[in-house]
């Protein structure tokens, strides 16, 4: 343990460029923070503890999940459960990203995966994909998705009744688009789509058969075998890795 | 297990939600400060980032209504011709809407 050094810096200039890429995405999630100060509100929650849980949790699917289970008396075991599960995607996102978070200091990784949510996740592992290392957006972009997620909060525990229906304006789906684009944007070989499709039909499996919130965790996890099991050959990707 | 959801409950429980979040980002990066970064973990890595996201897309095309599945397709077929994210989501978001404006949803 001496005198380890950690390679990657963060560049600000990179920071505040990936904040501002991120923000048309963010004005999406003002919506949905929307909805979820609206459902908190009507599940009986403060508007001082729906914005705090927004600001602290910053997940909004569990936040969803989480209030829905509201009440007098809340228990706790389930509650944890579920959150746990719909969050568990987080184990996976943040350990693709570890081959970059290594070469940061511990406190300087913890803290960013502070910031870690599906969009900013999905732009940075498809930019490592493609050979391009980007941490900058999950700390710039991170940080437009948690002001819009508390703005939307506050105009939602405000102003919910202007957003009854944000269905009906296709809204529950900017998420879903965005990450479809974002994996359609991936580089697509044999084996990766080999990997999605054996990540498709167990997802679609674990959703049909095995308790709610798993298929993620589980068609991520059935992907990632093949890559384990089917490596690609390219010769020159250790060579600019150096040995590690 | 219950918690009261008075002022203190409340907060209480915020911060049990909040720490198991917590745990769920941070867990996969600590569990990986553990493993030998070999070329056969890195394909495992690299397959298994984008395999998440096909987990999150796929069930929600089958467990959405028409709109969802409108949404989804737009978006496929704009980034497949464009592969500009944002127009695609605009394209996505607009034939959901539409879809279920006109009431096939």
């Amino acid at each position: 343990m001496t005198s380890v050094s950690y390679p990657y810096q963060l560049s600000a200039s990179k920071v505040r460029a990936e904040f501002f890429r991120l923000l048309p995405i963010s004005l999406f999630v003002v919506a949905f923070g929307a909805a979820f100060g609206l459902a908190a509100m009507q599940k009986g929650l403060e508007p001082l503890q729906a914005l705090l849980m927004s600001a602290t949790v910053f997940a909004g699917a569990s936040q969803f999940a989480a209030v829905d289970m509201w009440g007098g008396e809340v228990s706790l075991l389930p509650v944890i459960a579920v959150v746990f599960a719909i969050n568990s995607r987080h184990l996976l996102m943040g350990a693709s990203l570890y081959p970059m978070l290594r070469d940061m200091s511990p406190g300087r990784r913890y803290s960013l995966l502070l910031l870690l949510t599906d969009a900013n996740w999905a732009v940075s592992a498809q930019e490592y994909q493609r050979g391009t290392r980007n941490l900058e957006v999950i700390l710039g972009g991170g940080l437009a998705i948690w002001m819009a997620w508390i703005i939307g909060t506050w105009l939602g525990v405000y102003f919910g009744g202007l957003l009854q229906n944000p269905k009906s304006l296709g809204l529950d789906m900017v998420l879903g688009c965005f990450l479809l684009a974002m994996a359609l944007g991936g580089k697509k070989s044999p084996r990766t789509l080999v990997a999605w499709t054996v990540a498709a039909v167990s997802s679609l499996a674990a959703w049909k058969w095995l308790p709610p919130n798993m298929h993620v965790v589980i068609g991520a996890l059935a992907g990632g075998a093949i890559g384990f099991f089917w490596l690609e050959k390219k010769p020159d990707e250790h060579a600019k890795e150096g040995s590690s | 297990m219950t918690i009261e959801t008075t002022t203190l409950g409340t907060l209480a429980l915020i911060a049990i939600i909040t720490a198991v979040t917590v745990v769920t980002r941070f867990g996969g990066v600590f569990l990986m400060s553990f493993v030998t970064i070999s070329p056969r973990i890195e394909s495992f890595i690299n397959t298994m980032a984008s395999s998440v996201l096909i987990a999150i897309i796929v069930p929600m095309a089958f467990s959405g209504d028409v709109g969802s599945v409108a949404a989804l397709l737009a978006t496929a077929a704009v980034m497949l011709a464009t592969k500009k994210p944002l127009p695609s989501i605009a394209a996505g978001i607009a034939a959901a809407g539409f879809v279920r404006y006109a009431g096939f949803a």
